[in-house]
């Protein structure tokens, strides 16, 4: 009997096409899977870009050209005339608190300029539209325009301008700015840095090279330590509120450095207590960051360094640290851009939402990027949101710069190992 | 003679040498082992400081009496023999069974009309005293355990503090997330570990993880101005609140897709080359490989992934906080705004808040439960991962 004889015209497993087919449906939405994740966050990109640039109808309260002297419009006036024109249109009170700022005398054209245009020009905008609106939809744009707003100019702009990050928060959109929340930002991370990179680190060199696995209470530790990783940062917002914010109060309101620029207004709620607050949070990522960069340093460092004598801390200090550096950094630099990013903790521990001063120190009251962003969001009007997506921008371009710190060092350094 | 000298020599020389080379106690090495300690415990006591100040203030919510002023006064004056009393028309209304105190004197309300109390003199041992007209009436507002866990109506306003309508829009945030996030996840996991190619995985795996860096108030943003426009547009304005809890979870599962998907990935590319070289001999397909081999040899790995996805889907704050809506809300409607544990807490706690106030307490007692919810599931996913891991090799 031929054993091949029957199965040679039909396939030896008829199922094959289907399997075959099956495993290419299955290939495609796996990869279409992939491709959602990357076309959010494209779409994320966009949708901030979207309400960052576009169109929007300004109306002046007073027109410029109506403002010329002799006909000479007001871009080439003199100063003095510009003052003369600041003096005509306002009124005496206000002239008076701009002069107590800064009197006239003192002041620069360029900066009487602005004052013109910010209170007596006063343009506002009074409708804005997105970028694909702009971009797409021009005709029945300038048709609502002349329906709806026809004292008022259309204009390309963006939302997002040096002026935007340079000037200090405002109620008003188009005056508004990121200043003070870049400045807090600042001020925040750098006092999480100061707390949090030495004692992750430190937790990091006891765990990996002097804790003895078998003992309970290094065990204990390390659990520990994975567990609080998981733990909500909103619950570290509620652990700052009690403990630095309400039980260490006379430490991080200032008020125990009385006649140091303490703000003792700010009650607790201060750059301090975030930054610790932040620095309780990011600790448990930079140790377990850290203990991976420590692990990854051949033991042969370590023999040999004991080999010639030195010490624990010895070998430590001038072989394994050094080495492990650069993988430490760059889970540092990590853990902070995520700190940088949290609001949940900030808002319950108290940030304050409206600063229109610089922090000028530990003990001021402070905003930060994120909280700007939440606060802009949760307004109803769209040009907050247009100035939140802006402020997005500019928190997007921070965390991108670190990310990159970091890869720059991973690279640059993992390479000489 | 000499010899013996020679010997003595010898003798010290030895004894030089064992003081020489016997340890000496290093008190650098000391002070710097110990304080590399002390950083280690810093952990601990983050712990210790959680679970204590949440347990604590947890408690004042559950056993303390508050006194809630509720602006109302008393009318006319109150003798010490008066068992009715008289308040002002303005403030809170007084219902028939609460505890009011006036200055020390605290009193149970019998039955009322209108403005009038009936009234039990000096409830609680207090000593009755006369009250003159004008003094204000402190409300005592108490939460039993029963109500805390059983209620479905959340208003501090009125005294009502039953967890549900938070702990249900947590949970349907939750469950709506999940649904996203599990799938895609684990399909993006899939394909880059076992269809991608080394450099499609290489470009695809970076933009994951810038996925998985954005500031999640970016999301909430996201959420606000994109996702539920979108929803609108697909449902109905009428349907589509402008806060809902679809959004919002929506949202939060795009969140956590990279966190499955990496964590996923990992576990997936741990499984040894030989298993899948096994299966292909017997004349499995690819996909065959990877759902019947694969995959279940990662289990492990896996749902460890969807657990840290759930824990963090819960404890995710801001995408709920901006897009879920402000006010508790008991609805099974994922399009109605509804409020959930984390975004009442940082709700309540934007404005000012006074401490000792029921209000600041009940933040605490929500944080517990957040917290045990959180710490429960890392717990589990950690004895996930030890118990049923496949060790090769």
């Amino acid at each position: 009997m031929d054993l091949y004889s029957d199965t040679r015209d039909v396939p030896f497993d008829s199922r094959t096409i289907t399997r075959h087919r099956r495993g290419r449906f299955w290939r495609f939405v796996y990869g279409a899977s992939t491709v959602v994740g990357i076309v959010v966050l494209i779409l994320l990109l966009l949708n901030v870009i979207n309400s960052v640039f576009g169109f929007s109808a300004i109306e002046n309260r007073i027109q410029p050209d109506d403002l010329a002297i002799n006909g000479i419009p007001i871009e080439s006036l003199h100063k003095n005339d510009l003052v003369f024109i600041l003096e005509q249109n306002l009124s005496a009170g206000l002239i008076r608190r701009l002069a107590d700022d800064l009197p006239f005398e003192e002041r620069s054209r360029e900066n009487v300029y602005d004052l013109v245009i910010e209170w007596v020009v006063d343009p506002e905008v009074i409708a804005s539209w997105s970028l694909f609106d702009s971009i797409f939809n021009r005709d029945r744009i300038a048709e609502e325009m002349a329906e709806r707003y026809p004292a008022a100019d259309l204009k390309f702009l963006s939302w997002l301008t040096w002026k935007f990050i340079t000037t200090p928060q405002s109620s008003d959109p188009e005056n508004a700015g990121v200043r003070t929340a870049i400045l807090g930002s600042l001020y925040v991370i750098g006092i999480t840095i100061v707390f949090s990179f030495p004692l992750g680190v430190g937790a990091a060199i006891y765990l990996e090279e002097y804790a003895d696995p078998k003992r309970q209470i290094n065990r204990l530790i390390q659990t520990n330590i994975n567990n609080l990783a998981g733990v909500p940062s909103i619950i570290y917002g509620i652990l700052g509120l009690a403990i630095f914010v309400r039980l260490l109060s006379v430490l991080t309101s200032g008020a125990i450095f009385a006649g140091s620029a303490g703000d003792a207004t700010a009650n607790g709620r201060t750059i301090l207590s975030a930054g610790l607050t932040l620095g309780l949070l990011i600790l448990p990522l930079i140790i377990i960051n850290a203990q991976e960069a420590i692990k990854a340093v051949p033991s042969s460092l370590r023999l040999a360094s004991f080999a010639l004598g030195g010490t624990r801390w010895q070998t430590v200090w001038n072989h394994v640290f050094p080495s492990a550096l650069p993988g430490i950094l760059t889970g540092t630099i990590l853990a902070i851009s995520r700190a940088v990013g949290e609001t949940a903790p900030l808002v319950v521990i108290g940030a304050s939402t409206f600063i229109t001063s610089d922090p000028d120190g530990p003990f001021s009251k402070f905003t930060v990027l994120p909280i700007q962003i939440y606060q802009w969001t949760s307004r109803p009007q769209a040009e907050f949101h247009s100035i939140a997506a802006a402020a997005i921008i500019v928190l997007l371009v921070l965390l991108l710069s670190l990310n990159a710190t970091a890869i720059f060092l991973r690279n640059r350094y993992t390479q000489r190992l | 003679m000499t010899k013996e000298i020679h010997m003595t020599a010898v003798q010290t020389d030895n004894e030089d040498i064992t003081a020489a080379l016997r340890r000496k106690p290093r008190f650098n090495e000391i002070v710097i082992q110990s304080f590399l300690f002390i950083c280690a415990t810093v952990s601990i006591l983050t712990t210790i400081g959680i679970v204590y100040e949440l347990g604590k203030e947890s408690m004042n919510f559950f056993l303390k009496v508050q006194w809630e002023e509720i602006n109302k006064t008393l009318a006319e004056p109150l003798s010490e023999t008066d068992g009715v009393l008289l308040t002002g028309t303005s403030g809170a209304a007084i219902a028939e069974g609460d505890l009011i105190r006036i200055d020390q004197e605290q009193m149970m309300v019998l039955s009322t009309s209108d403005l009038t109390l009936e009234i039990e003199r000096g409830v609680n041992n207090t000593g009755i005293a006369p009250h003159s007209a004008g003094r204000v009436i402190y409300l005592a507002r108490d939460v039993s355990l029963l109500e805390f866990t059983t209620g479905t109506r959340w208003s501090p306003q009125v005294g009502s503090f039953g967890i549900w309508p938070l702990l249900n829009a947590t949970l349907m945030t939750t469950v709506i997330a999940m649904v996203i996030a599990l799938p895609l996840g684990l399909g993006v996991a899939i394909y880059l570990s076992e269809y991608a190619s080394d450099r499609t995985r290489n470009t695809l795996k970076p933009i994951m993880e810038v996925l998985a860096g954005v500031p999640t108030v970016v999301y909430g943003y996201f959420a606000l101005t994109f996702m539920t426009p979108l929803l609108r547009l697909v449902f109905g304005a009428d349907t589509v609140s402008i806060f809902n809890t679809a959004s919002a979870g929506i949202v939060i599962g795009i969140l956590v897709i990279p966190l499955v998907s990496s964590m996923s990935e990992d576990a997936l590319s741990a499984v040894p080359r030989a298993l899948r070289e096994a299966s292909y001999g017997l004349g499995a397909t690819k996909l065959e490989t990877a759902i019947q081999v694969v995959v279940p040899a990662a289990f492990s790995g896996i749902a460890a992934a969807f657990i840290v996805a759930l824990s963090r889907a819960i404890g995710e704050t801001m995408i709920v906080a901006i897009a879920a809506g402000a006010g508790p809300a008991f609805t099974f409607n994922p399009f109605q705004s509804a409020e959930t544990m984390t975004g009442h807490i940082v709700r309540i706690s934007g404005g000012d808040l006074s401490y000792d106030s029921i209000d600041y307490n009940s933040l605490f007692a929500l944080g517990l439960v957040l917290f045990f919810f959180t710490l429960g599931l890392n717990v589990v996913s950690q004895r996930i991962v030890r118990r049923f891991r496949e060790v090769y090799e």
